[in-house]
Parts: structure tokens; sequence; C-alpha cells
């Protein structure tokens, strides 16, 4: 037994095509605590999002989970029938999708849409169901919630329709929400909104999150830990600042450089190549053909995950080198 | 940009967009104002539907215009143009798009994808030297000649966007609209397509109209940025003016919602919403002023005063923490 509200453990789901197999999430590992803030930073294809269908256990064809446990309060939930995963969904472990507006049902009002969940998970029946739905759109910043209640999405503005996507995920008061990049298809604005309302929910109803994203910016502030992912693997974990103001893998490292930021103008260094192609993916470190630090043994062999805090490990070559050079073995 | 040399390519005057359905009309673009001078970057930046897209459409021809002028090298072009000059106009004029996996026709080839406008125009006196301009535009943005003969779907988003710059330099052009050219594509590669729009811009002497919703990124690329909310310019000054004094409180409130890379910075930083329907509007109508050389706000007397003393102060903090 064990005390986490999720444990992940070896997971590795795989999209079988007729080029063949897509290894999109290749031997992750991860605990969630409750109340924890969690951040899967990534680029697409980096399998972020597929861990977090995983999870949920909602992977279509040809997505297949072939390896590993997922275990949420020890329940094991690979394998588990639909009729029991329908009682955690929603209920339990709830998500967010990336674009608001086709993650909603066109020709269903906003309200009718957030009953269908209360009803589901909820013993709610009547005016009282109703009632909770005008409450949670209050909560989530919706103005004027009894007249929003009989619109249909199209009549919301994007980052609208976003807090009603957040309110549809809260309103069973799940234990984990996964976000999965919540704010991308949302303008700058709009996303500051959104996150600071995540963040005062998250802070008044204690719930673990997951937050997915691409952009470093977005998890600097809430997350308590952050894993940065490439080609289906965690390359790097810590806490916020160990990520920030001191990453050990090489591609964090790029990518911290390769982000503009408007307190300062320094040059931009981007990343070198391509995003990595799934089908064929390097022997040694997937992030190799675009490393600048490349070295002979990173072509050759999967770099061993090197811990250098309780809660910071990364897997690069490069740390070994440097240890090894500080210890006079190599030059 | 020096003084001595600031020749006016594009100069928009008091331009005016308006959508008609069934007999509802929306103003997206109201009385807007702006220059553009040779061999600069010129960013326009606001959220999704303040107009910023329409200023750029309305410019190369795409969306009509129901007032003001737009004067190209001063001959002013919302206007009925001969065949001759809509031609030339085309080719000085180009548009890079903001999703390159749209914007390529998907059943053609790479080759044909750029050699297009080329074939449009008869710009190759032959064959061979048709397909040394694609194998020249192609190595340009660090594709190989060998990427002739694929489509577009073989290419991964950045590359594709290469090809969507490429397309657009293969014509030699003067000006350059840039929609949104990075939104849709990896953080990692961001930077990239960046830095090459750059290289094309010193060493081509390129004008970019560069459109774009994130504050962050336009540092690196403009010289001058103007702000746009809800179809008007509410500020226009060189870069490191706007983020340096920003005076206009949408302006303000932009550059604060930019999330930074950085949990320190982050965590201290408060959240500033702008909501119009809180502002003291009173006085009379404001209009685009300017405040100090260069630097133009959207504003009339009474907040003119208001943003004197605020520039003032700011730049005293300024000097005292650079002591």
């Amino acid at each position: 037994m064990s005390n986490h509200l999720l444990e992940v453990n070896n997971l590795k789901t795989s999209f079988f095509i007729p080029a063949g197999e897509v290894k999109a999430v290749d031997d992750v590992s991860f605990t969630l605590d409750k109340g924890e803030v969690l951040g899967i930073v990534g680029e697409s294809g980096s399998g972020k999002s597929v861990t977090a269908y995983s999870i949920m256990q909602i992977l279509s064809k040809p997505g297949e989970i072939v390896g590993g446990s997922v275990k949420f309060d020890n329940q094991e939930l690979v394998g588990m029938s639909e009729a029991q995963l329908r009682k955690i969904r929603g209920a339990k472990i709830s998500i967010i999708f990336q674009d608001p507006m086709t993650s909603l049902n066109p020709v269903y009002t906003v309200g009718n849409q957030i009953d269908e969940a209360i009803k589901l998970h909820t013993n709610l029946k009547g005016d009282q169901v109703h009632k909770k739905t005008i409450e949670i759109l209050t909560q989530v910043g919706v103005n004027d919630p009894e007249k929003r209640a009989k619109q249909y999405p199209f009549e919301f503005s994007g980052g609208m329709l976003q807090r009603v996507m957040i309110a549809m995920a809260l309103v069973c008061e799940p234990d984990i929400l996964i976000a999965d990049e919540p704010t991308t298809a949302l303008d700058v604005t709009i996303q500051a909104q959104i996150m600071e309302l995540m963040r005062e929910l998250q802070k008044k109803l204690g719930m673990s999150i997951i937050l997915i994203t691409h952009d470093l910016g977005v998890v600097a502030d809430m997350c308590d830990k952050i894993q940065v992912m490439y080609a289906g693997k965690i390359v790097e974990r810590g806490t916020a600042k160990e990520i920030f103001y001191n990453p050990k893998h090489e591609y964090t490292k790029g990518l911290l450089k390769s982000i503009p930021s408007t307190q300062n103008k320094k040059k931009l260094i981007p990343i070198q190549g391509n995003p990595i192609d799934l089908l064929n993916i390097p022997k040694g470190c997937a992030f190799s053909p675009r490393c600048e630090q490349c070295m002979k043994i990173c072509l050759e062999q999967y770099p061993a995950v090197k811990v250098f805090s309780e809660t910071q490990q990364a897997s690069c070559w490069m740390n070994v080198f440097k240890e090894l050079k500080g210890s006079g073995t190599v030059e | 940009m020096t003084e001595i040399n600031r020749e006016i390519i594009l100069d928009v005057k008091h331009l005016e967009v308006t959508f008609v359905n069934n007999k509802k009309s929306f103003r997206a673009v109201k009385d807007v104002n702006f220059e553009i001078y040779k061999g600069e970057t010129f960013a326009l930046v606001g959220e999704s539907g303040s107009g910023k897209t329409t200023i750029g459409r309305a410019i190369i021809g795409l969306n009509d215009t129901s007032n003001g002028d737009i004067i190209y090298k001063g001959k002013k072009i919302n206007t009925h143009l001969s065949k001759q000059e809509s031609k030339d106009l085309t080719r000085q004029m180009q548009m890079i798009f903001q999703d390159p996996a749209a914007s390529l026709n998907e059943r053609a080839t790479i080759s044909y994808c750029i050699a297009e406008g080329l074939d449009n125009f008869k710009l190759y006196k032959d064959e061979k030297e048709k397909q040394e301009k694609i194998d020249n535009a192609l190595k340009s943005v660090g594709l190989l000649p060998e990427h002739k003969s694929r489509y577009p779907h073989e290419f991964s988003g950045g590359q594709r966007q290469r090809v969507g710059i490429a397309r657009a330099m293969v014509m030699e052009p003067d000006f350059i609209i840039a929609d949104e050219p990075i939104s849709a594509l990896d953080v990692s590669i961001r930077a990239q397509v960046l830095n090459l729009m750059n290289k094309f811009k010193e060493e081509r002497g390129l004008t970019y109209l560069f459109i774009a919703h994130d504050l962050s990124v336009v540092r690196y690329f403009s010289d001058r940025i103007a702000v746009i909310h809800k179809g008007r310019i509410v500020e226009i000054a060189p870069t490191e003016d706007l983020f340096a004094y920003p005076l206009h409180p949408y302006t303000r409130s932009l550059l604060q919602s930019v999330p930074m890379p950085d949990p320190r910075i982050e965590k201290s930083k408060e959240l500033l919403i702008y909501d119009e329907s809180k502002r003291d509007l009173s006085g009379e109508k404001p209009k685009l002023r300017e405040i100090v050389k260069d630097h133009y706000v959207f504003m009339n007397d009474r907040e003119k005063a208001e943003y004197e003393i605020k520039l003032e102060k700011m730049i005293k903090d300024k000097e005292e923490s650079n002591k």
C-alpha cells in the first residue's frame, strides 16, 4: 500500500500504425500526492497528452497501453471495466482539453451539459441540479450565470468557454484535475485570467492538478513539481525552482534559452533541428541529433538517470561527463 | 534606424474596415493611422478580435476598406488598380500566414507551392533558371533541394513554415506581412523561424509588418510596436520605449499577462485586467497623440496630463535603479 493519490509505474503506451509501432509514452513513472500541482512540459509529440489520456483510459485506437500500471487511490486503472471506470472519470479524475470549442457539444446549451455531469455523478435531483450548475458557473467567474446557462457554446468567447469547461470538470469536486494545454488556444490576457482562476480554485478546493503544456512560462508559478518530457520519456524532473534556475538536461536548458521574455532583450538561441520523428527514434539519447553538447556516447546509449537531490533527477550524459571531468578521470 | 533615411514605404491613414452581414454592420477597424519606414519591422499587437489581422489583409487587398487610404510607395492602393499595377503590387508585397498546414496546397509538391508565384509572373527565362530559383529559395530557409518533390504533409510544422517563408521570398518582395507566423509552432522551433526572418531582413533590406498577440515575441523582432484594442490603436512606440514606459492601461495589462519562465517573478506578479467600462472616460473624445518623441498614446487632454506625470515617475525610478 502506498499513500500516493496517483501512482504511475513504467507506463508504456504505443500506437500501432501501418508504418510500425510508435512508442508515444515509453516507460514513464511518477507519483502525485493530494493537493499537489504537477507540470508536464514538452513539445508536440513528446507524449505528454498521451500520458494524460492513458491515466484517464481514454485512448482511441490504434493507441494501446502495452505495459505498466496506473494506480489511483490504490486501485489499478489499467484493465478496469468500463462500468467501473465511468465512476472514476469525471467524478474522481476530470480532464480539461485544449480547445473548448470542440470539446463541448454545439447543439446543447451550456447549462444542459453541466447538468448532465451532475446527474451522472451525484445524487442531486430536479431543481438542485440546476442550482448546482448556477453555483459552479458563478464560482468560475461567468457573469450572469442564469442567462449564460441557457446559451449555446457558440455564443461564448474562447476564454468564457474554457471557464465553462473548468466548471464542468470541477462540479463533482474531483480529486485530480488534468488540464491538457488549457490555455494554448487562448490569448495571453485571457490565459493569465484562466491560470489565475485555476490557482484560486486549487487553493480553495485543495485538489491535485496535472498541468500539461508546452510553455514553460505557464508552469513557472503554479507547479510544485515539473517534469520535462522528450520523445515519450521523462528526461528531467524537479521542483519549479530546480528546473528554472538549475536545469540539468541539455533539452531543458535549450528550452529555457529559446523562450522570449519581456524582462530583457537577450539573444534568442533556438534549439537546432526538427522535432523528433517517433518512428525513427535514435539509438542513444533521443535528443542527441539536436543537442549542441552531443558526445559519442549519446549516440550509442541511453543515459542513466542521475539523481541530484530528493526531488531533482535528469537523464543526460553531460552530467556524468562533468562529474568525471571534476574527478580528473577525463579531460 | 537612423533619422536620415526614414523613407516611408507604407502609410495608412484613417483606415476603416466594415463587415456587413445581413444588413448588420460591424466596424472591425476604426480610424487607424500609422506609417511604416523602409527597412524596419513594425509590429501590430492585440488579442483576437482586435482587428490586427484585418488590417494586414486590408493592406494586401484581401479585405475591402470602407474608408481611409493605404498608400504604398506614394501610391494609393486600396482603390481600383489596373491589371498591371495590381500585378506589380502582388510581387512586391507578400504574406506569411499563421498556419502553414492550412496555407499550403496539400495536393501539390513543395516545388509547385514555391514556384506558383514564379509561374504566374513568368519570373524566369527558362526551366533551368526556375529550378535554380526554387533550389536557392529552399536552401535559404535551411531546407534541401531534395525536398522539392515532397508534399506538405511530409514536413513538420516548423519545416512547413519554412516553406511558407520560401514561397514568399522567392518573389523577391520588398514588403512582407507576417500574420502570427509562429503561433502555430512549437516553442523550441519558434526561435528558429524568428531568426530566419531576421536573416532575410538583414540580407535583403526587407520591411516587415509583423502581426502577433504575444508581446514577448515581438520584442526580439520589431523596431516599433503598435498596440491595438477593439479596432483602435491605443499606443505606438519604439520597441524599447514601449517595454520601459508602457502608458496606456491596456498595454500594461498585455505586458503583465505574458507568462514568465521564472518562478520568482511569476509569484510576485499581480494580474492586471483591462476593463474599459471601469475606466474614467470623462473629458473630450480621445485621439492618438504624441506624448514624447515617437511615442503615441490614444488619449485626451485629461489623460495626457496623467500620463505625463506617470512617465516622469517611471523615468525617475529607472534612473534610480540604474544607479
